[in-house]
């Protein structure tokens, strides 16, 4: 990469400083979320398809070769519809909720490790960034419920309230056994601490944390089995049922930009990030040494954006309160056991991973 | 004016008119709001002063769970704006008293005879593979690990009486055992009958 940049710099002798940084920075976004809001749009196709084969239809096939410009026709019909603005509503608060909503979507990409090297920026506490934006997403439908001046956007917005404050602490927790294992706060340093092959990962050592992550990424995504937030059987819409046209599509961005993000995170804490899951054995290491990190780390990501679609088929919706039951009385207790277990596994030393 | 200069006076600024925003602000929501600008503009700057542990901890703690919680209640409510307002001169001497007070207590105990150029030393910028997160670690683990389990024994403490105090007389509490509700089975909830029907053939006329 910085070989890169110097060759830049000799090609182009005032690309330097501020401006360039500045440049610099806007090209890796760029190069992120353009990226990022093509496979957003293409996973709510992939999700149409994959639920309508799970439940023998054919899902969407009209638009374009198979279906494939569906995405892009729904993006058209949502630009080109109208904005309806609740009466009594704030219309401030009101149009600041999608804003709040996608900006800490997109903000939590940039410590993400793609490869070896590939990241927006390599920030020393990326773990405790990701948690905190992450944080900060609520506001989005907190305030969505609040200024829409209506019921079950009000009723969904305390759902989700409640439920990502309980939620948080129990991935905190979750994060914390593998700072433990990793040494150290920087998704960077996680990944490079599991390398060589998939003994090595973190998902043996820590395979019940794995599962209480994923699930608890269910809930704060607000994906089914745990979508109380904008349960239809219950409250119509939840926070969005004011929301049309271009406001509700900026939270559905939000919504599947943060499911993508999870999948990605569960990836690089628990299955090794970008390294090959060959690594270390005798022919199949050195025959798949040719292939990208950033490939192993897609593909791995696609598998839990699968599982995303597949639980969504699969099971029924959770009651509000037996959510609130799993999170403080089965996976808090569990994630603090864990911890004494890994504190155990870290002072005896066992296995690879320590 | 060298950048962290401009972008310190930029933050200081959002964060005192943030502040001052929330103060005077008439609903509450958007005073929750404008607090959580200055949240977030106190840890700009504590970013910029390289403690960026502590920045994130506000965002993460203050902004993430307190603020949440608190626009939650504030959701809850139904303020009643004219029976704060009668009473907002009964409180105004007593209030007044009680900030004054505040004001001289920062000013002695955060002024410039604490905390002013001559006291402290400018504080030296480190290189970038600075970690402020291990530094503050090896300080809490090591040098201060009493008081911090002090501290955190204190707030268990807090925890327990927070839940005694709500949770005292089981008098007409209506509680679901979800535990048993999930462990169901079909054969529990539903019987299956065999009902014999001899005039099958006429009720089908």
């Amino acid at each position: 990469m910085t070989d890169f940049w110097l060759w830049i710099h000799a090609l182009i002798p005032w690309f330097d400083g501020a401006i360039a940084t500045i440049l610099i920075i806007l090209i890796k976004a760029i190069a992120l979320v353009g990226p990022l809001m093509l496979v957003v749009a293409y996973f709510t196709y992939a999700e149409r398809k994959v639920i309508g084969y799970m439940q023998l239809r054919i899902g969407p096939n009209r638009v374009g070769p198979k279906g494939w410009l569906q995405p892009i026709a729904d993006a058209l019909k949502l630009m080109t519809k109208e904005i309806i603005f609740p009466s009594k509503a704030n219309i401030y608060l009101f149009l600041l909720a999608p804003v709040l909503a996608i900006a800490p979507a997109i903000a939590i990409w940039a410590v993400i490790p793609f490869d070896e090297g590939v990241y927006v920026t390599d920030l020393d506490i990326s773990l405790l960034y990701v948690m905190a934006i992450g944080s900060v997403g609520v506001y989005g439908i907190i305030l969505a419920g609040w200024a829409s001046n209506s019921k079950y956007p009000l009723l969904g917005a305390l759902r989700s309230a409640s439920l990502l404050v309980s939620y948080e602490i129990v991935i905190g927790f979750a994060l914390v056994t593998v700072v433990m294992i990793a040494g150290s706060v920087n998704l960077n340093d996680i990944v490079i601490a599991q390398k060589g092959g998939i003994l090595n990962w973190y998902w043996i050592p820590l395979f019940p944390m794995m599962i209480i992550f994923f699930i608890s990424a269910l809930v704060e995504t607000n994906r089914a089995p745990f979508d109380v937030v904008e349960g239809e059987s219950e409250i119509v819409g939840g926070t969005h049922v004011e929301y049309s046209g271009m406001t509700f599509a900026v939270f559905f961005l939000a919504e599947y930009a943060n499911m993508i993000f999870m999948a990605v995170l569960a990836v690089i804490l628990f299955f090794g990030g970008w390294h090959s899951p060959f690594e270390g054995i005798a022919y199949l290491g050195v025959g798949f040494a040719w292939v990208p990190g950033i490939i192993w780390l897609l593909a791995k990501t696609t598998f839990f954006m699968f599982l995303y679609l597949w639980v969504r088929a699969t099971f029924p919706r959770f009651r509000y309160d037996q959510i609130m039951r799993l999170s403080w009385k089965v996976f808090l207790p569990w994630t603090i056991a864990w911890i004494f277990v890994v504190a155990l596994m870290t002072q005896l030393r066992i296995g690879p991973w320590f | 004016m060298t950048f962290d200069q401009i972008l310190f006076y930029v933050f200081s600024f959002w964060f005192i008119a943030s502040s001052l925003a929330m103060i005077f602000s008439r609903n509450a929501a958007k005073a929750v709001l404008f607090l959580i600008l200055a949240f977030f503009s106190a840890a700009s700057i504590w970013i910029l002063l390289e403690a960026e542990f502590l920045a994130i901890i506000l965002i993460l703690v203050y902004v993430g769970a307190v603020m949440v919680l608190f626009l939650f209640v504030i959701k809850m409510l139904n303020i009643d704006k004219s029976t704060l307002r009668a009473k907002f001169a009964g409180y105004l001497p007593l209030g007044l008293i009680v900030a004054a007070i505040i004001v001289a207590e920062m000013t002695l105990v955060l002024g410039a005879n604490q905390f002013g150029l001559e006291v402290v030393a400018t504080p030296v910028r480190h290189t970038a593979d600075y970690s402020n997160i291990t530094t503050l670690a090896l300080q809490l683990y090591t040098e201060y690990v009493y008081p911090f389990e002090l501290a955190s024994v204190l707030l268990l403490i807090a925890i327990i009486s927070a839940i005694t105090l709500v949770h005292r007389n089981e008098v007409n509490r209506k509680t679901q055992n979800i535990a048993e509700q999930v462990k169901v089975q079909a054969k529990d909830r539903m019987r299956l009958v065999s009902i014999t029907t001899p005039n099958e053939e006429q009720d089908n006329d």
